[in-house]
């Protein structure tokens, strides 16, 4: 498929032209400078050769204008970069609002993928074309960091918390997915495949696979293991709530005991689950158990589809898709 | 040839110098001399260079093949991190300041001796004592975390003898706190009559600059590496996120110091490459006052820009963006300088000696490292290049092609006066040629396996990539000869290179007053300046006599 | 002081009738005054960003985890970090009188108040040791002995947490301590020789001023660990 020697990258997704743009612009810029540098060190250096022991140099001009004009145009292309640089950032790490929501872990040294369907896989990521996705991802033991350099774009993937990536690919085929951050003995080891693949063969893959049970499906399964819905119940149940209603909840600010407040977006509810006392709704009774230690992240991760798949008030509308993106990470 | 008789005219030259003053070990061991304490240095550097170095070989032999058939993983891994633990805090971070600061920074600003001569015996007595530490954490199966430290993977899953190396590295940065402290006592209380500030060497300023960062850096990295320790020792969980601890808070604390840390290994690289354009163009450097204070701009600008090593670790988009801004103008001071620099060329007299050789090549690989520096602070591209081999190319330019350089130009610019020596100017060039040409032949094809998306520490990798990297091996074997070559003539030139006189170069500047090897005590009299740094209009230095002068 | 090595040149060595303790490299004691104390408010400055570090993580684990850091504050013994910290004010005093003795030249009274400061010294580390084997008595200490049930239960692992930073702060600041003691059994040793007056007792002042920053130090760190959210206890 690749030839021995390749020079510039596979580009696939709808933000990898953008990427290149800044990159080649750069690029020029810094060969127009050092050659520059280059040229000026080289000419300099053979027309003033010393011709004589004893000679010295000429005495020092001053030339403020050119003190300026060095400080100021470098700034200015610095300044024009940083804001082209930051907008094509921002595109990065925003999602659109309609991405299909996939979960990944990292741990050492596999990368495990699900989609929307329920349908598991390691290492490889089947994904269709043309379609938004949008990966949240976490870590079960050390940070990893999901690649896939056709896309120009990558994320760490941090134990303890939810990253979010996406990605729109634009043309069909088989791409490198690495693991970027070091993360011990096999992390050279820790790759795979990104298959994009038109919609129609994503479909047909799809239903070729052997289909677990979607997140949702099986996040309302544990929400009933974990007897969760003995306190959390449902709007019409008719006995007095023992704790906060969760329909609707995603997305919604909700008020602390302390005072304190904070969007209830998924690493707000992953803290909810492992650490319940830790931010507790004002007006509870601090009563329910920790789940630290009992419960997986793919059993965390369908917990929270199946929260956020709960219809509820309207508030929950302003959910938007850029929620993850603005509050990724409190440090 | 015989060597010509100084024309010095304070005193001199043969008699007693550093050098012939005492013999034993003890007087080594033991020395408050900071020439001696240099020396000292100059070895434990020397040595803890070529560690890193064959690890540099082992790590490129591993690479020269997609397939992981010379090492294990495992052990790659621990050749990666030591290569890099090696090189990072026990050679890049003390070579310039704590060899040549610690040699020349009293001479040039006319003081005996640094302020604090017993605690600069005792800086490098930690040195050792860190480098002992690492070097049994090497032997005893290495450090597989990566220079980095990374948590929790350093914390809680690496294998190797994190502690020990970890020891090293916190002992070591008490090394370099007490010389930075000793750099800032010295250039403020001990300056000669007429030395004001604004007269100082940009060496001295680069220097001061240095040894802020180092004050105010280096304490953090200590207490972060205390804690990773003791939260592996003790099973404490600063950073452990069950413990609802934060593992990327250990790396805004590592790379508080550890960015700021570049600029170590860097600024003085700039001072040595001042001194050396202005001495081998008879010029003052062009806007002297502009590139002194640029120095500090750097250090200050330096302690804000940390964030840019996390722009893909899920730290908020508007810290990234505040970062990427702040590291955009951290580069304005150093473009700066490159142009200045360049101009002071412009109507010098410009030698062919090997130390400017090795200057050129210094402002040229800086230029690169400093131009992909400005490309990977622009966040759009960052998350791209991130941990690939884009940002391994970048600070090697940087690191080697940048202190390196510069530590090789000054250390052969200022031989003569350390050793009273004089090397073959032939082999010094040809080794500074292959130098220039092995490294870019390393390193350069590494920007391109980094944009096409090779993760840096890959121990294989996919075959598209061999050929960038077959060829980033053959560079590293020229390289590897172009440093060998100056550790054979120089040490061969020690015993029997020609004597040099007190001034070869016909330079202006305090270091060049005194006798080569200088007396114990520097000066015979304390000197009084009457004149700016590199007035060579009004200040006509001593010249050897002509055809002596052409060393290198 | 000055214990030049054999054939040290004479060239550098300043006049002959020169302080005894005026170093070769240096032309006048004040010079050597001024560089010495100018080096030790670098090096405290150094200290203060190496407690910065211990500091800024407490302050974002604290805000993380404000609820369960006050509950696990309570499990702190208040009285003895207080009695703590005026043992420690006392020291410093102490340490101030020594400095005092030898400004104003009563060399007989310096040794006395350098015992009496060590002897503080001595007693904030014991107090500190007998609070850390009550942590250890009731299981307090990070690891696997560690009580989680003594905490609401999804309080637990945060003061986990907490311990740890306790444990790492008053450990670092205890180390520094220790240093502390060290150094002044020096200048007992060095006062007994009667290197020390009203002209050169700059060892004295260094020292005192180090002493004095540990001092700081601990003042910040007992109402951090021990005193905020004492109120809701």
């Amino acid at each position: 498929m690749r030839s021995e020697l390749q020079l510039f990258p596979d580009a696939a997704s709808s933000l990898a032209g953008q990427v290149d743009g800044l990159y080649l612009v750069w690029a020029a810029v810094s060969v127009f400078f050092s050659l520059l540098i280059a040229v000026l060190l080289v000419f300099f250096f053979v027309k003033y050769k010393r011709r004589n022991e004893d000679d010295i140099g000429q005495e020092e001009r001053e030339a403020p204008l050119l003190e300026i004009a060095w400080s100021v145009i470098p700034l200015l292309i610095c300044l024009v970069m940083f804001v082209w640089g930051t907008r094509v950032f921002f595109d990065i790490y925003r999602p659109p609002g309609n991405a299909q929501e996939y979960f990944a872990v990292g741990k050492q040294w596999m990368w495990k993928f699900q989609h929307p369907e329920g349908v598991r896989e390691i290492n490889d990521l089947h994904v269709p074309v043309g379609q938004a996705i949008k990966v949240t991802m976490t870590s079960e033991d050390v940070i990893h960091s999901l690649y896939v350099p056709a896309f120009r774009t990558k994320q760490d993937a941090v134990p303890g918390r939810y990253t979010t990536l996406w990605f729109k690919a634009t043309k069909a085929g088989t791409y490198h997915l690495f693991c970027a951050e070091y993360c011990g003995t096999e992390h050279s080891r820790m790759i795979g495949h990104l298959i994009a693949m038109e919609p129609r063969d994503y479909e047909q893959w799809l239903s070729g696979s052997p289909a677990g049970k979607t997140p949702v499906a099986s996040g309302a399964q544990l929400f009933e293991t974990f007897a969760c819905n003995t306190c959390h119940r449902d709007a019409k149940d008719p006995r007095p709530a023992r704790a906060p209603q969760l329909a609707g909840l995603y997305g919604r600010d909700v008020t602390f005991a302390d005072g304190g407040s904070a969007k209830a977006d998924d690493t707000y509810l992953r803290e909810s689950i492992l650490n319940p006392g830790a931010k507790l709704v004002a007006g509870w009774q601090p009563i329910m158990p920790t789940f630290q230690g009992q419960i997986s992240e793919e059993q965390l991760a369908a917990l929270l589809a199946y929260i956020k798949s709960l219809e509820g008030t309207p508030q929950q509308a302003s959910a938007d898709g850029n929620g993850a993106a603005a509050d990724r990470g409190t440090l | 040839m015989s060597h010509a008789v100084s024309t010095d005219i304070h005193a001199p030259s043969s008699g007693t110098n550093y050098l012939n003053n005492g013999y034993g070990l003890r007087s080594w061991l033991l020395t408050r001399d900071h020439k001696r304490i240099a020396i000292l240095y100059l070895i434990s550097v020397s040595v803890f260079f070529f560690i890193g170095g064959i690890m540099a070989m082992l790590i490129r032999l591993e690479l020269l093949t997609p397939e992981g058939d010379l090492l294990q993983a495992d052990t790659y891994n621990r050749v990666f991190s030591m290569h890099g633990i090696s090189m990072v805090f026990f050679f890049l971070i003390p070579a310039i300041p704590a060899v040549l600061g610690n040699f020349l920074v009293p001479l040039m600003i006319g003081a005996k001796d640094l302020a604090f001569p017993r605690i600069n015996l005792l800086s490098w007595y930690l040195y050792i004592t860190g480098g002992a530490f690492t070097l049994w954490a090497m032997i005893h199966g290495g450090v597989d975390t990566g220079w980095t430290f990374y948590t929790p993977l350093s914390t809680q899953y690496a294998q190797g003898q994190v502690m020990m190396a970890a020891l090293g590295v916190f002992i070591a940065g008490f090394s370099s706190i007490l010389t930075g402290l000793n750099f800032v006592v010295t250039i403020h209380r001990m300056r000669a009559p007429g030395m004001t500030w604004f007269r100082m060497p940009l060496f001295i300023w680069s220097h001061y600059a240095t040894s802020l960062i180092m004050l105010l850096g280096t304490p953090v990295i200590a207490v972060t590496i205390l804690m990773v320790a003791a939260e592996r020792a003790l099973h404490l969980g600063l950073f452990d996120p069950r413990l609802g601890g934060d593992p990327v808070l250990f790396q805004h604390l590592f790379w508080f110091y550890s960015h700021p840390a570049v600029y170590i290994m860097v600024l003085p690289a700039m001072g040595v490459v001042s001194e050396l354009i202005a001495a081998f163009s008879r010029k003052p450097v062009f806007g002297y006052k502009i590139v002194a204070v640029a120095s500090i701009a750097i250090a200050v600008l330096g302690f804000l820009v940390w964030g840019h090593h996390m722009f893909v670790s899920g730290q908020s988009i508007y810290a990234s963006t505040v970062f990427s801004l702040l590291s955009m103008l951290v580069a304005i001071p150093s473009a700066v300088k490159v142009f200045n620099w360049t101009a002071t060329l412009y109507e010098g007299s410009v030698s062919w000696d090997t130390p400017m050789l090795y200057a050129l090549g210094f402002i040229g690989l800086f230029t690169i490292g400093g131009l992909t520096g400005v490309m990977i602070a622009t966040l759009g591209i960052d998350v791209h290049l991130h941990d690939t081999y884009f940002i391994v190319a970048h600070f090697h330019y940087v690191m080697v092609g940048g202190t390196i350089m510069a530590y090789l130009g000054g250390l052969h610019y200022w031989w003569p006066k350390i050793t009273g020596r004089k090397y073959k100017p032939f082999w010094a060039k040809v080794s500074a040629m292959l130098v220039f040409v092995g490294f870019n032949l390393t390193f350069f094809p590494q920007f391109l396996l980094g944009y096409m998306g090779m993760p840096r520490r890959y121990w294989s990798y996919a075959p598209e990539f061999q050929v960038l990297n077959v060829l980033s091996t053959a560079g590293a074997s020229i390289l590897a000869l172009g440093y060998l070559l100056p550790a054979i003539y120089l040490t061969w030139s020690m015993r029997y290179g020609e004597k040099a006189e007190d001034n070869p170069w016909g330079a202006v500047g305090l270091e060049w007053q005194t006798s080569s090897p200088p007396p114990t005590f520097n000066f015979h009299e304390t000197p009084i300046v009457t004149h700016d740094a590199y007035d060579y209009q009004h200040q006509r230095p001593t010249i050897a006599a002509k055809g002596e002068a052409s060393l290198g | 002081m000055v214990n030049p090595a054999p054939g040290q040149a004479s060239a550098g060595v300043a006049g002959h009738d020169a302080h005894p303790a005026l170093q070769h490299h240096f032309d006048t004691l004040e010079q050597q005054k001024e560089s010495s104390s100018l080096g030790m408010w670098m090096f405290l400055v150094t200290e203060v960003l190496f407690f910065g570090g211990l500091f800024v993580t407490y302050v974002l684990y604290r805000l993380r985890f404000p609820g369960v850091f006050a509950e696990a504050s309570h499990h702190l013994n208040v009285p003895m970090g207080a009695l703590n910290t005026a043992v420690l004010i006392c020291s410093s005093l102490t340490m101030a009188l020594a400095i005092y003795a030898a400004q104003v030249n009563k060399k007989k009274a310096i040794v006395p108040w350098l015992i009496a400061t060590i002897l503080l010294g001595a007693t904030f580390l014991v107090i500190k040791a007998f609070e850390y084997k009550e942590k250890f008595a009731h299981h307090l200490v990070p690891g696997p002995n560690f009580d989680l049930s003594l905490f609401t239960p999804d309080h637990a692992r945060p003061a986990e947490m907490f311990f740890s930073l306790y444990f790492v702060m008053t450990g670092v600041h205890a180390l520094h301590m220790i240093i502390g003691i060290g150094l002044l059994s020096w200048l007992v040793v060095q006062s007994r020789k009667g290197r020390f007056d009203s002209t050169y007792y700059n060892p004295l002042e260094m020292t005192g001023l180090y002493w004095h920053f540990v001092d700081i130090v601990w003042i910040f760190l007992f109402p951090l660990l021990y005193l905020l959210g004492y109120h809701a206890r």
